[in-house]
């Protein structure tokens, strides 16, 4: 009799402190959700460099957003900038882990396999990264891969240059409308965003031609300066860039040549020329991979976000320096492109060696020899972004010349 | 060692105060004074931490401490990243001491690792870890120790000058880096090769006593007293110390200076070898430009600090690695970005610098040469 009283007891002390505990965290939402949760979920960040970088800026701002939409205090929250692609991710994930992360995001390619080894060895944290290509083939249940239809985005980007280009014609300024493109690497990522710029630029303006010439680096400032103005010199009329430095963009207003620009609002830097910019907008993805381990809900494991929900933006159009009726233009094509309408690697709208493309294998399942594995061309559309969220388009279209 | 003490205190304008060179201080003196630079430096830091960003100092400087020491794996890591540094710094040591500027540590650093990944990429399907990770030091050590000759035959051969030339090498290798990338990367274009032998795990340094960081620690630990040894106790290292003070004096005592700055050199860019293959095979795993990181350059800070005292260098190192891995922690723990821990890194190392101004000279005010005088 004493035993069961002292369980009972001790029961009532139990539900009375687990009261206290709900009355504390309940007081700000009493709609029943299950942001109760939010008190003991602690989320690390690893990034390539600081908000110096307009790379990881991008991502920062968004995750300092996404975190504080959802309630986490600071001390909910770890970043760790400036981590290279090296052990050092490693480290950092590990780190995390142990100081009591559920939940790790990193931002670089390179960061990929490290992050793949700490999700190894810390099954019960998550762990997400953005453009990478392996978690569909690694089979870890906690291993998520994210990246954004971007090349959606670029073809609007593509429709305002070549509303300017149109219009610049019909002004008698050009005669021959040709568009320089500064990549970073022959990559696949940045193949697809050149394309579908291009495919955009050419929707509206068909005579349209476009030179491309590499850095063959992801981020150097000087390089793409001069490589904008090589292009520039070579009788390009417009030019946009893989890259979101400033290098390309100063280029263009120095030389008054309209930009289209990455990741960030340019106007400040070109006033005169800057056109218009897409944009990946991570706050979306990094809301749905908190809330999803706060809630215990299954994480996308290739996540890959687009116009239609808000990840893939177009921002910062320059009145002063587009064309008119840009504006209307590109909200028609938007909402086609949300619809299905136009599909944007439509194989009708382009050609390959003289060709157009009836079927295509690309190397969707990362290996060292690059095998073709999956067939991405069907319904007269290369299925970009579908097959895994980071971009696998890599074929040279007719119309732009690699220099 | 020549005083620069001025005694015509006749004249009428005297300078307000005079640099004056110390004999040596007694070792305690010396270690004063340079830990009253650090104390001062921490009180200026805990000022600008105050004024920038509102937080507790005290709070910062634990923060610091955490970062380092904070759990086992968080010291297994600095012990790393100490090692890693000390053995740069080990290897640029001779050549720095026999006042050749070896600016090229990192391109002889990279160079080794690029010889270690390629061998594990081409040869790590081959053969077993007991014969390949010797044929990846031999490697590693004659890549780096090629890369530090040729600088050293051109200057012991037509003297030319060896700043610029190591430097360039450096471009030279990092642009071969970037070559072999094109043909590791994986997936295609993406300059990135990934871990090497991720699966497998070949070529890479085993374990010791569980701790995969142990061996990278017992070698650079080796290679420290080692190169005491040598530099202190050895006739190379005496040589060494002659040619640094004066070539002339070599020459005139017999020394062959052109021999001693290649065999130097060869020692030094082997030495860095040694690092690279600590970094790829020991460490990262994986090879691109930046795999190095700056440490090449950071070496010959640690170098000098110490005055090419090996067992000061593990102090030195130290202090850079605590620095740094400090820093990193106040800024996931405050939210500060990397400048602010710029800033009180920039402010430390300037008081420590500064301190061996006032350990090797003193200042005498114009009172105080008057009241001498009386």
């Amino acid at each position: 009799m004493k035993k069961l009283l002292a369980l009972l007891c001790a029961a009532g002390m139990l539900l009375s402190v687990a009261a206290c505990g709900n009355n504390e965290e309940g007081t700000t939402n009493e709609d029943g959700t299950q942001e109760t949760a939010s008190s003991d979920i602690k989320v690390g960040f690893i990034f390539l460099h600081d908000e110096n970088s307009t790379y990881d800026k991008n991502f920062i701002d968004a995750a300092t957003a996404a975190t504080e939409a959802l309630g986490l205090t600071s001390e909910q929250v770890m970043f760790k900038t400036n981590i290279p692609e090296s052990e050092e991710c490693y480290n950092a994930a590990a780190e995390l882990a142990e100081a009591g992360c559920d939940l790790v995001f990193a931002d670089s390619f390179g960061h990929e396999d490290f992050i793949i080894q700490a999700a190894k060895e810390f099954s019960d944290v998550t762990f997400c990264h953005a453009t990478g290509t392996k978690a569909h083939t690694e089979g870890l249940s906690n291993y998520y891969n994210a990246f954004a239809s971007i090349y959606e985005g670029r073809y609007l980007a593509g429709v305002a240059a070549g509303l300017k280009l149109n219009e610049m014609l019909a002004n008698g300024e050009i005669t021959e409308p040709k568009m320089g493109y500064v990549g970073a690497f022959p990559y696949a990522e940045v193949k697809s965003g050149l394309t579908s710029f291009f495919l955009g630029a050419r929707s509206v303006c068909p005579e349209v031609t476009m030179d491309v010439k590499y850095t063959n680096s992801w981020f150097d400032i000087a390089a793409e300066k001069e490589t904008a103005n090589a292009l520039i010199a070579g009788g390009c009329v417009l030019i946009s860039q893989h890259a979101d430095s400033e290098g390309a963009p100063k280029a263009c207003e120095e030389a008054g040549v309209p930009n289209v620009a990455y990741n960030l609002d340019t106007r400040s830097w070109g006033p005169n020329t800057a056109l218009v910019s897409s944009k990946i907008n991570w706050e979306p993805y990094f809301e749905h991979i908190i809330k999803a381990t706060m809630d215990g809900t299954p994480i996308t494991q290739d996540f890959c976000g687009g116009l239609k929900d808000d990840v893939v933006q177009i921002l910062g159009l320059n009145e002063a320096v587009a064309a008119e009726g840009t504006q209307e233009k590109l909200d028609e094509v938007k909402a086609k492109l949300i619809s299905g309408e136009i599909k944007v690697f439509d194989t009708s709208t382009f050609t390959v060696n003289g060709q157009q493309l009836t079927e295509y294998m690309a190397d969707v399942d990362t290996d060292p020899e690059f095998t073709p594995d999956t067939q991405v061309v069907s319904d007269g559309y290369f299925h970009e972004s579908e097959m895994r969220s980071a971009p696998y388009f890599d074929l040279d279209i007719d119309g732009i010349t690699t220099k | 060692m020549k005083k620069k003490q001025v005694n015509n205190h006749t004249q009428a304008h005297e300078p307000v105060f005079q640099v004056v060179k110390r004999d040596d201080l007694i070792w305690y003196k010396s270690w004063g004074v340079r830990l009253i630079a650090i104390v001062i430096a921490l009180i200026i830091c805990a000022f600008v931490i105050v004024l920038l960003t509102g937080y507790d100092p005290i709070k910062v400087y634990s923060s610091m401490l955490n970062g380092t020491f904070g759990s086992t794996r968080k010291i297994w890591n600095t012990l790393q990243k100490l090692a890693m540094l000390l053995c740069v710094s080990l290897a640029v040591t001779p050549a720095f001491k026999m006042k050749f500027w070896n600016i090229g540590a990192e391109g002889q650093a990279l160079i080794g690792g690029l010889a270690s990944a390629a061998l594990m990429i081409y040869l790590g399907d081959m053969l077993p870890n007991a014969a390949l990770l010797p044929i990846m030091a031999v490697a590693s050590i004659v890549a780096g120790m090629i890369w530090g000759l040729i600088p050293a035959i051109f200057k012991a051969k037509f003297n030319t000058n060896e700043t610029l030339f190591t430097l360039m090498m450096n471009y030279v290798a990092t642009q071969l880096v970037s070559f072999c990338i094109v043909f590791w990367e994986n997936p295609k274009n993406s300059n990135n090769v990934g871990i090497i032998n991720q699966s497998t795990m070949s070529g890479w340094f085993p374990t010791i006593l569980g701790q995969k960081y142990m061996m990278n620690v017992i070698i650079v630990a080796i290679l420290t007293v080692a190169m005491y040894v040598y530099l202190k106790y050895s006739k190379h290292g005496y040589e060494i110390s002659v040619v640094g003070e004066s070539q002339n004096t070599a020459r005139y005592i017999g020394i062959n200076v052109k021999k001693v700055i290649l065999r130097t050199m060869a020692l030094s860019g082997a030495l860095c070898g040694v690092a690279g293959l600590l970094l790829v095979s020991g460490t990262n795993h994986t090879i691109n430009t930046s795999t190095v990181g700056g440490m090449g350059f950071t070496a010959i800070m640690v170098s000098w600090l110490a005055k090419f005292n090996p067992f000061i260098m593990v102090l030195a190192s130290f202090l850079i690695v605590f620095l740094e891995r400090g820093a990193g922690e106040i800024a996931t723990a405050f939210q500060l970005n990397g400048s602010v821990s710029d800033i009180l890194t920039g402010i430390i190392l300037f008081f420590i610098i500064g301190s061996e101004f006032f350990v090797r000279y003193k200042i005498h005010f114009r009172a105080n040469i008057k009241e001498g005088v009386k």
